[in-house]
């Protein structure tokens, strides 16, 4: 268990299913909701989960110790694809976690952005593995002062990127694909709906008619602008539209 | 020259396929996009009366040979539920599926289907993790009947029922069912399951127990749609744990018009359709059988075929798997 944040944790768990990054697992606590979760950490024999303390199931979950239990399915969902040259990741908030996998495994330039210095989460991991590191913060408190969004204009100026690669809250993410738009380069984005069964059945996760679990979580630039309810409108568990905006 | 079209009573399908309720059909896009994967057609998420949010999660869980779920019948109510249809029946045919508590619920929920254009109705009689729905009405021939009467009554388009195999009278609520009027029968839902973790020494589901579907129910529905077959004059619509062009056959051998798939949605993904249409094809063609209603059936010793056709394709079928291995 590694604390991130003052309301993130890391839990890792033995686990040797192959997992690819930007796959995520259904976690279930006895008692509680079972929530889909991106796989921050992967290793041959372990996996991760970095979860921020927002809800009722995740706040139980930050109460469990080392040795406690936890029942994990999975691993379901696309993935990133690491195969498309010279590569920025983007992570917003705890959103950061589901792309650091894609950070050790590519090696690429990447930017971890959040509100304040208190909110940047698993930064030395990612330094550790990003040929170039930068943070991004709302207040200034760290690294350059601004949002992903905006850093990440900056970054393509100095250097040719062929593709973006992000996960974040969905105005980040769509602010995100018109800045791709407009520099012209590719990319993939993570993307969150309500989930009930995870593995691509039940339907009612869907954006217009990709299911994000099985369809995504990650969808590119061919894909996105068929997307017409990103950062416009998503389900309630009943299936009723809501509007995001 | 092999025609993959399927009717069931009244109605005539392109493909013999169709999406099972509760895959892919809770929005009006979703089931736009399995109609161009080579399904006939798309049953619709059980709609009730009013918006469900259906069980707390876990309420999908994966098994060996299948899966097991209490969604609980999540659905945004009729009302709602129109708007979805508005965007999948310009794109092709949409059965209605419906679950209510009695006789007037069920009968006002099909005519709305029916106002929103859908080409049947199918009466959710068998969902077996919905208290006051589902399988607890769809048990009792008596409330059967009167369920499908109502609905008759209400509507013009076709009137369908799913049963469940979680009965040891499917027999009689078959028959309850073409007593009434009823169009078709769809055999079967799910069977009643539950998965338990060791580990935490609890039930899985948060409702507990759930349906089993995929391909271990398999050999359940083709027994019940053979049995149905024996005793019904009326269409049986063939569907549990179909996954390739053999348990279709099968099927459609049991006693079958047409078959609908679910979980291989999710096993073999959307494709799933064109792979059994053209397996089923090619079948129909090697095997002589020039329309699926010259198949339906074909099991029942009345029906069935010769010694010596059977002796043939058998020994066929051995030859392609020496040739494989």
């Amino acid at each position: 268990m590694i604390e991130e944040s003052y309301d993130t944790k890391t839990f890792v768990f033995g686990w040797n299913e192959e997992v690819r990054p930007g796959q995520f697992v259904m976690v279930w606590v006895p008692g509680l909701d079972e929530i889909p979760m991106s796989v921050s950490g992967i290793n041959a024999r372990t996996k991760s989960i970095t979860v921020k303390a927002i809800g009722e199931a995740t706040r139980k979950i930050h109460e469990l110790g080392v040795g406690d239990r936890i029942r994990i399915r999975g691993p379901y969902g696309n993935g990133f694809d690491l195969s498309r040259g010279e590569m920025l990741v983007v992570g917003g908030g705890v959103g950061t976690a589901a792309v650091i996998p894609a950070i050790v495994q590519s090696g690429a330039d990447a930017i971890i952005a959040a509100r304040t210095k208190d909110d940047v989460i698993m930064d030395d991991l990612a330094r550790r593995y990003s040929k170039d590191l930068r943070i991004a913060t709302d207040d200034g408190s760290m690294g350059f002062h601004g949002n992903a969004v905006q850093l990440m204009k900056e970054m393509a100026a100095e250097k040719r990127y062929d593709c973006v690669l992000a996960c974040g809250p969905e105005v980040m993410l769509y602010f995100t694909y018109k800045a791709c738009q407009d520099l012209g380069i590719g990319c993939q984005l993570s993307m969150e709906r309500y989930m009930k069964c995870g593995a691509g059945i039940c339907g009612c996760c869907v954006m217009d008619d990709m299911r994000v679990c099985k369809d995504g979580p990650v969808f590119d630039e061919r894909q996105i602008p068929l997307l017409t309810e990103f950062w416009k409108s998503k389900r309630d568990p009943c299936g009723r539209i809501v509007s995001l905006r | 020259m092999v025609s993959l079209i399927a009717k069931v009573g009244a109605l005539s399908f392109d493909k013999p396929g169709m999406v099972a309720s509760g895959i892919m059909d809770e929005t009006g896009q979703s089931m736009v996009r399995m109609l161009g994967c080579g399904a006939g057609a798309v049953v619709s998420k059980s709609v009730g009366m009013k918006p469900n949010e259906g069980h707390a999660n876990p309420c999908f869980t994966e098994t060996e040979g299948g899966m097991v779920n209490a969604m609980g019948l999540p659905n945004p109510g009729i009302e709602l539920f129109e708007e979805e249809m508005k965007v999948a029946v310009p794109h092709g045919k949409i059965i209605g599926s419906i679950y209510g508590s009695g006789p007037e619920e069920f009968g006002a929920l099909a005519g709305k289907m029916e106002d929103y254009g859908a080409c049947a109705v199918e009466l959710n009689l068998s969902c077996p993790h919905a208290k006051g729905y589902g399988m607890e009405v769809g048990t009792d021939p008596r409330m059967v009947r009167d369920i499908v009467s109502a609905v008759k009554s209400a509507v013009d388009i076709p009137v369908w029922a799913k049963l469940t195999p979680n009965s040891h009278i499917l027999a009689d609520i078959g028959m309850a069912v073409q007593e009434a009027g009823g169009d078709a029968v769809v055999a079967v839902n799910t069977l009643k399951a539950m998965v338990i973790s060791p580990e935490f020494a609890r039930p899985v589901l948060s409702n507990r127990f759930g349906g089993l579907s995929g391909k271990v129910l398999k050999p359940v529905g083709v027994r019940a749609v053979y049995d149905l077959r024996t005793v019904l004059d009326i269409p049986i619509v063939g569907v549990g744990g179909i996954s390739t062009w053999r348990d279709a056959a099968e099927y459609i051998m049991a006693g079958a018009s047409a078959f609908q798939v679910g979980s291989a949605v999710l096993t073999e993904g959307p494709c799933v359709f064109e792979c059994i249409n053209e397996g089923l094809e090619a079948f129909m063609h090697d095997y002589g059988y020039g329309s699926v209603s010259a198949m339906e059936g074909a099991a029942h010793e009345r029906g069935g075929r010769s010694n010596r056709e059977c002796d043939r394709g058998v020994l066929r079928h051995q030859d392609v798997r020496v040739r494989m291995e």
